[in-house]
């Protein structure tokens, strides 16, 4: 039995992601190895290489790999799938964008969005916006499979797995990419991030969210997350959107502010480690699954917070 | 060019799905269905893509239960042209819905698929991308902004920001939430839409395996978090968090 985990990176760094989704691969059984497909690539191969329990690192490098856009990655996937029992990826845009391509070359039904394994055909993923779970059991001899990162914990480093280089082959060309538009922040990462603070429609504007959330956020390290209704009213951008539609964090620390809860919302952020919910109506149901909810007008109570840490 | 826009019956976006107490599912006994939300826009888009001239004929496409008729008629109200129903009464997964609407391509040869990101009620977000992949087609997943020229440019969501990529048709895009705000269909459209040509096949008819090759074990709510306690002030907040959770 082996397990094949397709590396999440930008060419520089290795994704956390990554180590999560080792954990879930080692969790289905067997030898583990990452394939590490970019371009110019050489440092995030030496870092899979660091994971501890991998067993080889194969690196393909080219330059039609740099973006890992789908066409691409499918053609050099497939052909290392006989090797392998499973593949998996980080159910990130990046997985769910390559892996469904990569199972229907295969003829397999992809699993998506894994939150546990229970043996090594049968595996759990939220369904309907996290509204209910569904155990599945496949019947494909191979699995094709994106892992939910915030559902596994991170493998260590520690590790000195080998370093293949293989030939990316022969890439398609019928997607280009054009540019990229990517949110530049010195704050952390928000799927990453140890703690988050979230802002609903309540902040009423951009301006808002500058003067009463970052604050909060720069005293505390913190990411800025926002509900799909303040994204939706143009508040924040997309990128920052926590829930079913958007991102799905668990910090240790998440802060819903003006947030009422809507199921999508905490489909998103509801296995976090402990959550603040401040909200002036107190019969909002984010108080449902807060572990410290504040009644209070997040106008007033945001600045106090900044003030107390 | 010609434009297929395959769409699902899904449960209603704003009702509360319970799962059944024999964990066999979700019960959708006697519950609102419309179509799945991220397929209106797909709808949406291909209409826009006719207004401004970009697209002779909008096809609409659902596999599904005889009564998702009801969402091509819907889509056809909103402007599409005429719409096809692959009737089925399984739940059938997305490699086999993948499967069909390559028969269908191959029977249409539209130059574009337009089609949801995802279903509301699986989450699987894989039947564009799937489809693609049996085509032999690029894809631009995940739009939030689709231009044409020479080539079809897909503006998408990605983690981290937008990405743009140019893509050969035919092609495959799926579509993300920010890509338009869909129509509400007019009574007169509605009325003209009842008029409007809707095959119906049966999904045998394709000669596609169907067979499910993930088995459902069971489905379970979702573990619940009990609420907290409530806090006076923000000074207790900042307290409590210090010394009881210790996570600042």
């Amino acid at each position: 039995m082996a397990v094949l985990v397709i590396a999440e990176h930008d060419n520089t760094s290795l994704s956390d992601t990554t180590h999560k989704t080792v954990t879930a691969a080692q969790a289905i059984g067997g030898d583990v190895d990452i394939l590490v497909a970019g371009a110019g690539a050489q440092g995030v191969a030496d870092a899979a290489a660091k994971i501890s329990g991998v067993r080889k690192v194969l690196h393909a490098d080219d330059p039609k790999l740099e973006k890992r856009l789908a066409e691409a990655m499918q053609a050099v996937i497939v052909p290392l799938a006989a090797n392998y029992d499973a593949l998996l990826h980080p159910a990130s845009t990046a997985g769910k964008n390559i892996m469904p391509r990569v199972a229907a070359a295969l003829n397999v039904m992809q699993i998506s969005d894994i939150t546990s394994v229970e043996a090594p055909d049968t595996f759990t993923r939220p369904i309907y916006a996290g509204n209910a779970m569904q155990t599945v059991k496949s019947a494909d001899a191979k699995k094709v499979i994106t892992v939910r990162g915030t559902a596994f914990k991170a493998a260590e480093d520690g590790g000195s797995a080998s370093i293949e280089t293989i030939a990316a082959g022969d890439l398609p060309s019928i997607s280009e990419f054009v540019s990229e538009e990517l949110t530049k922040s010195d704050r952390p990462d928000l799927g990453a991030a140890k703690i988050v603070i979230s802002g609903g429609r309540a902040l009423g504007s951009t301006e808002n969210f500058e003067k009463y959330i970052y604050p909060v956020a720069d005293k505390l390290g913190a990411a800025i997350g926002a509900s799909r209704a303040a994204v939706d009213a143009g508040y924040m951008p997309n990128d920052h959107q926590v829930g079913q539609t958007g991102k799905v964090v668990a910090p240790e620390l998440y802060i819903a502010a003006g947030i009422s809860g809507a199921i999508q919302h905490l489909a998103g952020m509801k296995d976090s480690k402990v959550i603040v919910a401040i909200n002036k109506d107190e019969e909002a149901p984010i108080f449902q699954v807060a572990d410290y909810g504040l009644v209070a007008d997040l106008f007033q109570a945001l600045p106090e917070l900044e003030k107390a840490l | 060019m010609k434009v297929l826009v395959p769409v699902k019956r899904v449960i209603d976006y704003n009702v509360k799905p319970r799962v059944k107490p024999d964990q066999t599912g979700v019960d959708l006994a006697n519950v609102k269905m419309s179509m799945n939300p991220f397929c209106e826009i797909a709808v949406e888009e291909a209409v826009r893509m006719k207004e401004a001239g970009k697209a002779e004929e909008i096809v609409v496409v659902s596999i599904g239960p005889e009564k998702a008729q009801d969402q091509i008629r819907q889509a056809l109200a909103m402007g599409a042209d005429r719409g096809i129903l692959v009737k089925t009464d399984a739940d059938v997964e997305p490699l086999t819905v993948a499967k069909v609407l390559q028969k269908i391509v191959d029977e249409e040869k539209p130059q574009l698929v337009l089609l949801g990101k995802q279903a509301i009620d699986n989450d699987n977000n894989q039947t564009g991308q799937m489809l693609a992949a049996l085509l032999g087609w690029p894809q631009g997943t995940f739009a939030f902004k689709l231009e044409h020229g020479d080539t079809l440019q897909v503006t998408r969501e990605i983690d981290g920001g937008l990405q743009t990529v140019a893509l050969q048709t035919p092609a495959v895009v799926t579509t993300d939430l920010r890509l338009n705000e869909p129509r509400y269909a007019s009574l007169p459209n509605i009325m003209k839409a009842k008029k409007k040509p809707l095959d119906a096949k049966d999904i045998a008819e394709y000669g596609v395996d169907a067979a499910p090759r993930l088995q459902v074990v069971k489905v379970t709510e979702p573990p619940k978090r009990e609420a907290g306690v409530k806090v006076e002030s923000v000074a207790e907040l900042v307290e409590k968090l210090k010394t009881e959770a210790g996570v600042i």
